[in-house]
């Protein structure tokens, strides 16, 4: 029995990700109603808030998220997001964001080359993301586990993002300062681990707060994140 | 038939690790006087004659290269060369 079952999550799976389980896992932990999409669904008017989940859709086949952007759903995806709705891309999902142009920028492989998997830091950056009710510069550990998690976007864009307060999450030091130039553990763009459109609800990351949601795999920081979304999933539909 | 042969690679100042390895191995072999190195993609279309050289780039547009990161190139290859290449592959598949 959900615990505030009033809002429900659409967890949009593509084949080839990996993730949704444990998307779906995490919100039913944290008490909400959480339900696969299939990529071809194309009814998301139940769903208070989507995800889209990590994984390698359609293989990565081309570029990661590439061939996603194309199912039928994604269509209504946009449409969602257009009418301001929540939606949030980890990881693969973030790509996915990008390649259909909800997000800026691209996410290319890794600095060093190698698949990342490993707890970063990451800083909460004042942002006009507007689910992350949380104090500016807090710092949460959160996993990564990407090939292709170095952000990318040309000057003008970085420009924007920072003036616009697009940028969420940052890659940080421990303490939540900023790290040396040019050392986010996959080499990303002005540290940059998450962003969100100028509306603020759209989102996407590359870290996995899903898997941070239960204290059995050792930490529950990445909860904040869906009980936000589903704070503002409630606060949009008027309940 | 035509047979489009299209190049992706990654914009000017887009970091491209493979390339660099690649470079860095050359380096290391003892190759000299090498400037850049860019490892991308290269993509074989092959389509009857309906399909015109705008609507190849409106693919690539689309879907076969993300101008974010991004440049590619078309070639046309002409029809004959297209079904030598058919021929050859097909004698390759005999042996």
């Amino acid at each position: 029995m959900s615990r505030v079952d009033e809002v429900r999550f659409g967890v949009v799976t593509f084949p080839g990700s990996n993730c949704e389980q444990d998307a779906v896992h995490a919100l039913r932990h944290l008490g909400y109603r959480a339900d696969y999409v299939w990529h071809q669904d194309t009814n998301l008017n139940d769903y208070d808030a989507l995800v889209l989940p990590g994984g390698f859709s359609y293989g990565d086949y081309l570029r990661c998220g590439a061939v996603a952007r194309f199912s039928p759903v994604m269509s209504e995806v946009v449409r969602y997001a257009e009418a301001g709705r929540p939606v949030i891309g980890i990881c693969n999902g973030f790509q996915v964001l990008t390649e259909a142009h909800l997000l800026p920028g691209a996410l290319i492989r890794n600095k060093g080359l190698k698949f990342l998997c490993q707890t970063v830091h990451l800083r909460v950056e004042q942002s006009v993301c507007k689910w992350l009710d949380l104090p500016t510069g807090i710092v949460l550990d959160i996993p990564i586990s990407h090939n292709e998690g170095n952000y990318i976007c040309d000057d003008d864009t970085l420009a924007r993002l920072q003036e616009n307060g697009q940028i969420v999450v940052r890659y940080c030091e421990p303490d939540g300062s900023r790290l040396p130039q040019g050392s986010a553990p996959n080499g990303a763009l002005d540290d940059i681990a998450g962003i969100c459109n100028p509306r603020g609800n759209v989102f996407g990351l590359m870290p996995h707060p899903e898997r941070v949601t239960d204290a059995v795999s050792g930490s529950n920081a990445g909860s904040v994140f869906f009980t936000a979304i589903a704070t503002y999933a409630r606060e949009v539909a008027g309940r | 038939m035509k047979q489009y042969k299209i190049f992706v690679t990654g914009k000017q100042g887009i970091f491209d690790p493979a390339g660099e390895t690649a470079r860095h191995a050359l380096d290391n072999l003892g190759y000299t006087g090498i400037e850049s190195l860019q490892i991308g993609k290269y993509i074989q279309l092959t389509t009857d004659d309906s399909v015109s050289a705008e609507a190849v780039k409106q693919m690539c547009e689309k879907l076969l290269a993300n101008p974010v990161i991004e440049d590619f190139s078309i070639d046309e290859t002409a029809t004959s060369a297209t079904s030598e290449i058919a021929e050859k592959t097909n004698a390759g598949a005999d042996e």
